[in-house]
């Protein structure tokens, strides 16, 4: 299939794919900062630092990251079977106990 | 009333119980049908005021079409066409027939012009959307099942009471804008139950739970209608409510951190429901003009993009059986077309230039920043972050690329879904971009189309800051990708407290309260029962000669038909829900079409 073929031909050339991007990057970066009017931003400083939004989404992106997992890690993320019965399978496990009890 | 008004439900409901009658070859034309036609009288309604039913001293209306219910009529009956069209193949008739039920009751709700229509079609809602987590049929849906259902009758009695409370106040029962500048308890308890079929924190833990166990269909359907109805009900009530602009821009950043904990796909996707609508919650909250138009364009892009999303997960989950990420990896050799339809779901959540959220989500963002809440606008950018790095990034790495290997079983399995499911995301992925190109398409059916005309989502300014957002959190995703490799972990959640709460009730009731019942069991039987045995032994004498031949024989058809009674209790609880449920749907159709008449 020719999807499959145009990854498979963009995986092979992974360096030239990244440089590109990069560049793209750097464009992005300088074009904001020279083409762009700034009047409209809501905080003096999105218009004085060059770049404030692209360090937005690279400072956001790894507070998001790093406070998540620490948050995770301490405590909230557990094993998969952590809801399951202690006492088997069976929908109702008590119940039957309870019905098996009745019946002595 | 003389004139008969057609109410879209009635096509869906009606459809649905005609289709355990339809012969097999007719069965997917009529499932593309009944969808058709309900979108065409949606489009075909002009506004005004319908369905107008006398009912014990006041009346119900049936058909409140106005600016506002109209654009959630519009995307609601557009969505089941496209969820339809993805489960085309399912054979199951009662699967298709929950799936029009739930979305009849979405469409009911919100034409409805008072609290006790919206009442009923809601409880429509929750009792026939369950069914599709339990048609799974996995012991953990069930389960999941029965907690979403209790979790929504509680907000259904919370809407009851309120509506109670304050209609009798107010002396009407029309569903108007309440008075969100004193609010009283009844107007807290009708905001409670929005707000938890609008799954915000602390009241949200019902929808990961539930929609992660779904059908991969039914999980189509269930990311559209509960969430978005309650967004619909929350514009038509409570526009304005400083409280929700915080309870909304908590619960977009709240569906990003458990987002990053999560494992399995599709309980992403469903934290990323609670992230985006938590921007539409902030907008209502905000209730300018500019803010409702943009909680409204939003519901609308949402349901398109995030419908697509779970249907690419969905078909990854059909056709390998897995849904977790550790479990799956390096699938574009297999399922390439699945990686570009969820591909543009991404993109489309992530509000990337040229998607659909890119012209709704903006609305909102600068409908914050200009009645001056910084702060929400700042935080609202926050999430989008966490929005493209987990549905545009990590969704698709970690299923389609990454460094894992699947297990050679789902390997072999895996390949594109089945052509009617590629065509229902290829429409899907259409809409997106199709909305995100051309904007007066979206912006005329908001309800106030003349503000969104002076609104211009592509301004060098903005489009340029969402760029560098975007494209910078790339960058932060690849520097980080070891910190996000997935963990075959679940996280704990708030459902943990009714979880665990109820195992703490099983065990009261098995263990104390059975143990004072044999306390007193015994008591009785030492104080009352002997004395009285001594005096029973005596007539015991005439009792087991005469009077046993005839009980005995009357206990052995008791018995008998208590043992059948039970194979019917519970076995099929379900079934009998569905029963009474059907049962009462016919009742109150009958009863609309007589009074119409």
């Amino acid at each position: 299939m020719n999807l499959v073929k145009l990854i498979e031909f963009l995986r092979l050339r992974l360096k030239t794919v990244v440089r590109v991007c990069v560049a793209a990057l750097i464009l992005l970066v300088a074009g904001d900062y020279f083409l762009v009017d700034k009047s409209e931003a809501h905080l003096p400083i999105e218009g004085r630092l060059p770049g404030f939004w692209a360090l937005f989404g690279f400072l956001g992106c790894a507070l998001i990251i790093i406070l998540s997992k620490w948050y995770g890690h301490a405590g909230i993320m557990t094993r998969e079977d952590y809801y399951e019965e202690p006492s088997g399978p069976g929908p109702e496990p008590g119940a039957q106990a309870q019905e098996e009890a009745a019946h002595d | 009333m003389t004139d008969f008004w057609l109410h879209p439900s009635l096509l869906l409901l009606l459809g649905g119980a005609l289709l355990f009658a339809m012969p097999a070859r007719l069965k997917k034309g009529w499932l593309l049908l009944v969808p058709i036609l309900t979108f065409a009288r949606v489009i075909t309604m002009a506004k005004g005021t319908y369905g107008v039913v006398p009912f014990f001293g006041t009346h119900l209306t049936f058909g409140r079409v106005d600016e506002l219910s109209s654009v959630f009529g519009y995307i609601m009956a557009l969505m089941c066409i496209i969820g339809t069209l993805y489960g085309l193949h399912v054979k199951e008739s009662a699967q298709h027939a929950a799936a029009w039920a739930y979305a009849a009751g979405s469409l009911g709700a919100i034409y409805a012009g008072d609290y006790l229509v919206l009442f009923l079609f809601s409880e429509v809602m929750a009792f026939s959307s369950v069914f599709l987590v339990w048609f799974r049929r996995r012991r953990e849906s069930l389960a999941a099942g029965y907690r979403y259902l209790l979790v929504h009758v509680a907000g259904g009695l919370a809407l009851l009471g309120g509506m109670i409370i304050h209609c009798r106040a107010q002396e009407s029962w029309a569903f108007v804008h309440l008075d969100v500048g004193h609010p009283t308890a009844a107007i807290y308890l009708i905001a409670a139950s929005f707000l938890l079929n609008a799954a915000v924190p602390p009241l949200h833990a019902w929808l990961p739970d539930a929609y992660g166990e779904g059908t991969f269909n039914g999980s189509v359907f269930l990311s559209a209608f509960t969430t978005k109805t309650a967004v619909y009900a929350l514009c038509r009530s409570l526009a304005g409510m400083d409280l929700l602009i915080y309870l909304g821009v908590a619960m977009a950043l709240y569906g990003v951190v458990y987002a990053v904990l999560e494992n399995d796909c599709r309980r992403l996707l469903a934290y990323h429901i609670i992230s985006q609508v938590g921007y539409m919650v902030a907008a209502v909250g905000i209730g300018t003009q500019m803010a409702i138009n943009g909680a409204c364009a939003h519901a609308f892009a949402h349901i398109l993009y995030k419908g697509l999303l779970f249907m690419g997960c969905g078909s990854v989950l059909y056709m390998t059986g897995e849904s977790k990420f550790t479990e799956l990896g390096g699938l574009w050799r297999k399922m390439p077309w699945t990686l570009v339809f969820t591909l543009v779901g991404g993109l489309s959540i992530s509000a990337f230039p040229l998607f659909s959220g890119y012209v709704s989500k903006a609305m909102i963002v600068s409908a914050g920043f200009a009645e001056h809440r910084l702060w929400a606008g700042y935080l609202l950018n926050l999430a989008s972050v966490g929005t493209f790095l987990h549905t545009g990034l990590k969704v698709p790495y970690f299923i389609w690329f990454g460094k894992n290997q699947p297990k050679k079983a789902v390997w072999d399995r895996a390949a594109d879904p089945p052509a009617n499911m590629l065509a229902a995301m290829l429409v899907a992925s259409f809409l997106c971009v199709f909305i995100g190109c051309y904007t007066p398409y979206l912006y005329h059916l908001l309800p106030h189309p003349e503000v969104a005309a002076r609104y211009h989502p592509y301004e060098l300014y903005h489009l340029s800051q969402t760029l560098q957002i975007l494209l910078f959190t790339g960058v932060g995703f690849f520097v980080l990708l070891k910190k996000l490799t997935p963990e075959a972990l679940i996280s704990l959640d708030l459902d943990w407290f009714y979880r665990m709460g109820g195992r703490a009730f099983r065990w009261f009731a098995q263990k104390p309260v059975q143990l004072a019942d044999t306390f007193v069991g015994e008591l009785y039987r030492t104080a009352g029962l002997v004395p009285l045995m001594l005096t029973a032994a005596r007539a015991g004498r005439f009792d087991t000669t005469v009077i046993d031949g005839a009980v005995d024989g009357l206990a052995d058809s008791v018995r008998s038909l208590g043992r059948r009674l039970r194979l019917v209790q519970r076995g099929q609880v379900q079934q009998s829900l569905a029963l009474a449920f059907a049962v009462a749907a016919i009742l109150i159709v009958a009863f609309v079409v007589y009074i119409n008449w």
